[in-house]
């Protein structure tokens, strides 16, 4: 194995500027909230790294993560920091297989005890399901999970099924999935959810990691703050209409043809926390708003069971018409009976009437 | 519990037990005062019942030129907040989809500054409607301990709505959970305390307006 | 049970309110909000300033009962209480009590006209008076009618007026009113179209009114007559709240009536008489009438729109009227007196507020046959004067020998020397004289 060689040189050998490597580095400071300033000292460090080794784990995912991290138009800072990790097993990616795949899984976590980086993406069957439904080389999720975050310096979520059980774990979950966080507890989790996430949020915090060998700043799901502090609706460039109260109503109305909020098309923006808004897709061409769609709140928690993408934010979920009915129909049932024995009662009182007289009265006198 | 697992708690299980509550407890009370009905009434009638008592339901929306001179704050502070709340209720956009969705009917909506406003309004007609009840003697002396209740209950939906809305309240789906919740209490609330008149009023008002129709004066 | 078996004891009187709560009682109940608004229509809180006497409280008892017996909510919280009473071994504590109802009795009676006004304007529509109706008759059956009540109630089913009056009385003022007018007062004339009746209070304070209707209907060719059996239209029970003397006193008009077989019967200038016969009667005796009744403000209108009252000059002073709660509000007679007012008023105003929305004398319902209410009947009077000083008039009409006398006693007793004179007399005295010759 030829020695490792820093990620300056590695930058500089794909033909990476100065000045291109200073701008993603002037980026990453924003994001860390620290001052412009700084850029140059993570330059600095960011090139004299070395590359650290990541272990990626795939489980109960569907590749997405990786294609959005991985699959770039053409190669950016971003995905070259991507690149020059030394990746040393992910199984999508490696070319080996079968036993010396998990061969050299086995070898960086012993060669980097307590310093490698664990990256997951996908669910995986909880210690109490059934192991079978995802299993690597006969191994299951969770055992491999568990002995591999053994000697890691910190386990990254990444995607909304690692952060938080994403689809697998949507009602009914069938396969008894569970996110990560769920089961790592001595190691610091850091979730990067998104279905996919934003790429430029997972090299941030590798970033960040390289330079200061910290991890960022989370907030209550494990989601980098710097990421996850705004949400989708507050960056959102339509925000004015909806301010305004200028809804499209169909996907191809005046009002969406317009440019007009997406709210009543079931746009989760209001509750969603992502990078989506500022940070665009495919190198900052684009975003599901921009494109005309309403933004489906794929990185919090339950999205998938939070009430169907075409609905509003306000629509309850479950079938609340039908509890209504019911209700109203047992209710006017019960309420009949109710007043048919109060009128009863009203029956009866007028049985036991005594008739006032003038005599009973006179003697009151 | 994260925000989110409690939005999502409020917006669905919670949201179709409040409802099957409140729809279960109203007609309770809508059918058990229905069902009692009322004695023969063997006196000749001067006017007719049916038509007076749809105006009367109409007509208590305005009150007499009397009681407006004699009780202007609850009648322009009350009618404003009720009609606020209406409003604020009925014609918020995020709440006519909720409609919508629950029981097939929508309509439009009104665009979310004047919502704004109105809620606004609504939230200090509230609360000059309750510094009222502490202060002016009928009132005071009138009220119990529900009628408080039901003062909180109906203005903490406004509130979180407001808060919502302006998220002031982070993260949002808490924001969103705490409005969810506090209309939640409202609607279960309703069925077993005088929120009731929302409904009842204008069954009372009906009969109000039969009763006098029949002896031929509008009520 | 037979009649008389029970003693006055609150479980009557819960019986009897069991007996009066319906669907307008229940959605009334359901529907309060304690807004207070009844209070400010009431003249008893609007010139006393005691929140006591807010109209819907004084229903707090019977809404007690409505709650815990008539709705299942209020079943469920009982049961609850019960259980709790029962682990703790302790007695429930009675919902409603003798001292409770010793406590409203003054609220129900004294401090309330059953004028109705409040029924006019409260919000979510609660016919408050029609309640409180409903109230005494639950009072009445506990043994918690004031005295006065009691004592006009028992007058009346002894003697067949609530003030002890007897025929041969008004057999003099008949004589007296033949000499007068040289006229025939018809005494029981079967078949005549109208059966005229009168009241106590009538015959007493203000006997002009037998001659005034002696005068038109012989003017207006109307036939009518007086029934020496049943002279009285008053009903003290329907003033005391009870149903059973009502229905009683209500009887004898209606056997009157029916023996002399009459196609109208005719109410006097009284207001609680008009609501007793017209409204409750049927009701207290279960059967419709084979007779139609009117007040007499009524037939006199109709005769002026069938042209059969012609009159001559008018009033020239400043007049202004007092509509009877139980004539306008409670019985949809608004327009009548104002046409007739026409024809004899020269200088008319109306009270601000009038017709529907007029504010009571401050004496019906009972209040001025109950002497504790004195105090209270005066203070009510004055919104009425407040109303009457708006407009300055120089006399006032009205048709109700209650409000007549209260408007008399209270008008003299803030030295305002503003006469009251009843409508009728007012026409009487305007009638076209009829030449000799028509003379019979």
């Amino acid at each position: 194995m030829a020695a490792p060689k820093t990620l300056g040189e590695s930058l500089r050998q794909h033909g990476v500027s100065r000045r291109g490597f200073l701008k993603f580095c002037a980026a990453t400071a924003s994001m860390m909230a620290l001052p412009p300033s700084m850029a140059p000292a993570i330059a600095k460090a960011l090139e004299q790294a070395r590359r650290p080794s990541v272990i990626w784990l795939s489980f109960q995912e569907c590749t997405g993560c990786t294609e959005s991290l991985t699959r770039s138009s053409s190669p950016t800072v971003e995905n070259l920091i991507f690149d020059v990790i030394s990746l040393d097993y992910h199984h999508t990616l490696q070319a080996a297989a079968g036993d010396a795949a998990e061969h050299a899984r086995e070898q960086a976590m012993h060669a980097n005890a307590g310093d490698y980086l664990v990256v997951v993406d996908g669910s995986l069957p909880g210690p109490n399901a059934n192991p079978g439904y995802s299993t690597i080389a006969g191994i299951s999720n969770y055992e491999m999970l568990m002995e591999t975050i053994e000697g890691a310096a910190a386990v990254v979520a990444v995607g909304s099924c690692a952060a938080f059980g994403g689809l697998p774990m949507a009602d009914p979950n069938p396969t008894g999935a569970v996110a990560v966080q769920d089961l790592v507890k001595d190691k610091p989790v850091i979730n990067v959810s998104g279905c996919p996430p934003v790429p430029m949020v997972l090299t941030g915090v590798l970033a960040q990691f390289l330079t200061f060998g910290t991890l960022p700043e989370l907030d209550q799901y494990g989601r980098p703050l710097a990421f996850f502090g705004q949400s989708i609706h507050d960056r959102c460039y339509r925000r004015p209409f909806y301010d305004k109260g200028l809804f499209a109503e169909t996907f191809d109305d005046e009002g969406a043809k317009a440019g007009w909020c997406l709210y009543r098309l079931g746009c989760k923006g209001p509750m969603t926390y992502n990078a989506c808004a500022t940070m665009k897709w495919n190198s900052g061409a684009s975003w599901p708003v921009e494109a005309g769609y309403p933004c489906l709140g794929c990185s919090e928690p339950n999205f998938w069971d939070a009430g169907g993408f075409y609905k509003a934010l306000s629509v309850p979920i479950g079938a609340p018409g039908k509890a209504l009915l019911g209700a109203a129909a047992l209710g006017a049932a019960a309420g009949v009976a109710a007043g048919a024995m109060s009128r009863h009662e009203s029956k009866q009182a007028t049985k036991y009437h005594d008739k006032v007289n003038a005599q009973e009265l006179e003697e009151k006198l | 519990m994260t925000p989110m697992d409690f939005l999502l708690l409020t917006k669905g299980p919670l949201f179709s037990v409040a409802i099957a509550i409140f729809a279960l407890g109203i007609l309770i009370r809508l059918a058990e005062i229905l069902t009692l009905g009322r004695a023969k009434n063997y006196a000749a009638a001067r006017g007719n019942e049916v038509i007076p008592g749809l105006k009367t339901v109409y007509r208590r929306f305005n009150p007499d030129p009397g009681t407006f001179k004699r009780s202007p704050f609850d009648v322009i502070v009350g009618t404003l907040w009720h009609v606020g709340f209406v409003v604020a209720l009925l014609l918020f956009i995020p709440h006519v989809e909720l409609i919508k969705s629950t029981l097939g009917i929508g309509w439009p909506g009104l665009p979310n500054p004047v919502v704004d406003a109105v809620t606004a309004i609504t939230l200090l007609g509230l609360i000059a409607a309750l510094i009222h009840r502490l202060t002016q003697p009928v009132k005071r002396f009138l009220s119990t301990k529900e009628d408080y209740l039901i003062w909180a209950v109906t203005f903490l939906p406004v509130l979180t709505g407001y808060l919502a809305y302006h998220r002031l309240i982070n993260p949002y789906p808490l924001a969103l959970g705490l409005h969810i919740l506090s209309a939640e209490v409202f609607l279960i609330v309703l069925p077993f305390t005088k929120l009731t008149h929302i409904f009842t009023a204008f069954v009372a008002r009906y009969y109000n307006g039969a009763i006098f129709g029949r002896k031929g004066i509008q009520s | 049970m037979t009649q008389g078996a029970n003693s006055f004891s609150l479980t009557r009187g819960l019986n009897a309110w069991r007996e009066e709560i319906d669907a307008p009682v229940a959605s009334f109940f359901s529907s309060c909000v304690h807004c207070g608004l009844c209070a400010q229509a009431c003249p008893f809180y609007v010139e006393t300033g005691d929140p006591k006497y807010t109209p819907i409280h004084k229903l707090e008892p019977m809404r007690l009962l409505w709650e815990q017996e008539y709705t299942l909510w209020g079943k469920l919280k009982k049961a609850v209480k019960d259980r709790i009473d029962a682990q703790l071994g302790r007695q429930p504590r009675p919902l409603i009590t003798d001292e409770m109802l010793e406590e409203w009795e003054p609220l129900l009676y004294d401090s309330c006209t059953m004028c109705g006004r409040c029924s006019m304007v409260c919000p979510v529509g609660n016919d408050i008076h029609y309640m409180i109706r409903k109230a005494r008759e639950g009072m009445v059956a506990s043994g918690h009618a004031p005295e006065g009540l009691i004592a006009a109630s028992v007058r009346a089913v002894k003697t067949g007026s609530p003030m002890g009056l007897q025929w041969k009385t008004l057999e003099v003022q008949i004589k007296h009113v033949e000499t007068a007018t040289d006229l025939e007062v018809p005494i029981d004339k079967a078949g005549a179209d109208y059966l005229v009746l009168l009241s106590s209070m009538e015959i007493i304070n203000f006997p002009e009114y037998l001659e005034a209707i002696t005068k038109i209907f012989d003017h207006a060719g109307v036939s009518w007559t007086l029934s020496r059996d049943c002279f009285e239209a008053t009903n003290a029970g329907v003033q005391i709240g009870s149903k059973d003397i009502g229905a009683q006193l209500v009887q004898r008009v209606v056997d009157a009536a029916e023996q002399l077989g009459v196609k109208n019967v005719i109410s006097p200038e009284c207001g609680h008489a008009y609501t007793g016969i017209r409204w409750e009667g049927p009701n207290m005796i279960k059967r419709a009438y084979p007779f139609k009744v009117f007040h007499i403000i009524e037939v006199l209108d109709q005769l002026r729109a069938e042209g059969r009252i012609q009159t001559e000059g008018k009033e020239m002073d400043r007049l202004s009227m007092h509509d009877p709660c139980n004539l306008a509000r409670k019985s949809g007679v608004v327009k009548q007196q104002r046409s007739l007012m026409d024809l004899v008023a020269g200088d008319f105003v109306d009270l601000e507020e009038h017709g529907e929305y007029q504010w009571c004398c401050g004496a019906g319902g009972g209040v001025s046959s109950n002497e504790r209410a004195e105090e209270l009947k005066l203070a009510a009077f004055k919104r009425k004067k407040a109303q009457i000083e708006e407009v300055e008039p120089e006399r006032m009409v009205t048709m109700c020998a209650t409000c007549r006398t209260q408007l008399e006693e209270g008008l003299e007793e803030f030295n305002m020397d503003i006469p009251v004179v009843g409508l009728t007399e007012m026409i009487a005295d305007h009638l076209v004289e009829k030449e000799e010759s028509e003379k019979p």
